[in-house]
């Protein structure tokens, strides 16, 4: 097998309607049709999804490892951030 | 529908569907790329799912205790009744989709029909593969595109494929499954896909007949050889 000629995708999967995308991973494709049905192949064979998303992966800009601890680390000690003060009603899922 | 028609019927379906799943099936861990050896995979598994409930309806109206598996791993080559087309060697894959493309637009038409034909487990059988079908008629299409207008080799290749594949297209078009009617459609569906691809349609040769009346070519024996074999070295066997 080879794929070396071909660009490289993001799959995004939407579980049910109501919630957002999610990544799933990746599959390579020559265009974005082809992207579609091979994350539709890969990622939705089980029911997984009821809608796809792909992006190239040349899109997709990472923030830098290097700079975790600037950009991460502040928020550890700010649990007032976290929802944890009030009950959650019973009977919600997603939230 | 008379009992005997209609076991006919059920298992021309089934045995195109079982003997298409099987072949595709043979490119898993073969195929170009991982996507596609999955793609090719999920065809496959939709076709031996039809078989399945074509061969076990087939079974039930022949009423003898038959069921799909029976049906499937202890009948002989002549007893088997799919088309010529789904019986070829996969070769390369641009023959196996030039394969896909004719057969799976024929399917889908001829699914279509079944869907709203009187006979209601025919019916039931149809309506849940008609969308199957078109999404393998849809990617089998795109692949003839991709091919035929890609570089230099594949457009050779797809050439090559829907020439080795051609004189099997007249045999679906058989009055025994009323299946005339079909081919004006059919004929459109193909030509647009041709066109976009910038291929010509081949020329007309003699088809080549017989797999309804169980006259195979030699390759379907070799299929049948490999996909029969646990059940016949250990009848009954399950895991």
């Amino acid at each position: 097998m080879t794929n070396a000629n071909w660009p490289l995708w993001e799959v995004f999967v939407r579980a049910k309607n109501g919630l957002s995308h999610k990544h799933a991973g990746s599959v390579h494709a020559a265009d974005a049709r082809m992207a579609i049905e091979a994350a539709r192949d890969v990622y939705t064979r089980r029911m997984e999804g009821v809608s796809l998303w792909v992006v190239p992966s040349s899109a997709i800009v990472a923030s830098d490892p290097k700079e975790a601890a600037d950009l991460f680390e502040p928020a550890a000690d700010k649990v007032y951030r976290h929802p944890t003060f009030y009950t959650i009603p019973e009977g919600v899922k997603n939230i | 529908m008379a009992d005997d028609v209609l076991f006919d019927h059920a298992l021309r379906l089934g045995d195109d569907a079982l003997v298409m799943g099987q072949r595709l099936s043979e490119w898993c861990g073969h195929a170009p790329m991982l996507e596609v050896d999955l793609a090719l995979a999920n065809i496959a598994l939709d076709l031996l799912g039809q078989a399945t409930h074509f061969l076990n309806l087939a079974g039930e109206i022949e009423g003898k205790g038959r069921d799909a598996d029976a049906l499937a791993f202890h009948r002989d080559v002549l007893d088997f009744r799919n088309c010529l087309l789904v019986e070829q060697p996969n070769g390369d894959f641009a023959q196996t989709i030039a394969r896909q493309f004719l057969f799976s637009n024929w399917q889908e038409l001829l699914m279509r029909e079944i869907a709203a034909a009187p006979e209601p487990r025919l019916a039931a059988i149809g309506a849940k593969a008609v969308k199957e079908i078109a999404y393998h008629a849809k990617f089998a299409s795109e692949w003839v595109v991709r091919l035929g207008d890609g570089t230099a080799e594949s457009r050779t290749r797809m050439i090559a494929g829907l020439e080795w594949m051609w004189r099997f297209v007249d045999e679906l078009f058989d009055p025994m499954d009323g299946a005339p009617s079909r081919r004006g459609e059919w004929d459109a569906r193909i030509n647009r896909t041709l066109t976009e691809a910038g291929l010509e349609l081949p020329k007309p040769r003699r088809g080549a007949m017989g797999g309804r009346a169980g006259h195979h070519s030699e390759h379907l024996g070799h299929l049948l050889t490999e996909m029969q074999f646990l059940q016949r070295a250990y009848p009954g066997a399950t895991w």
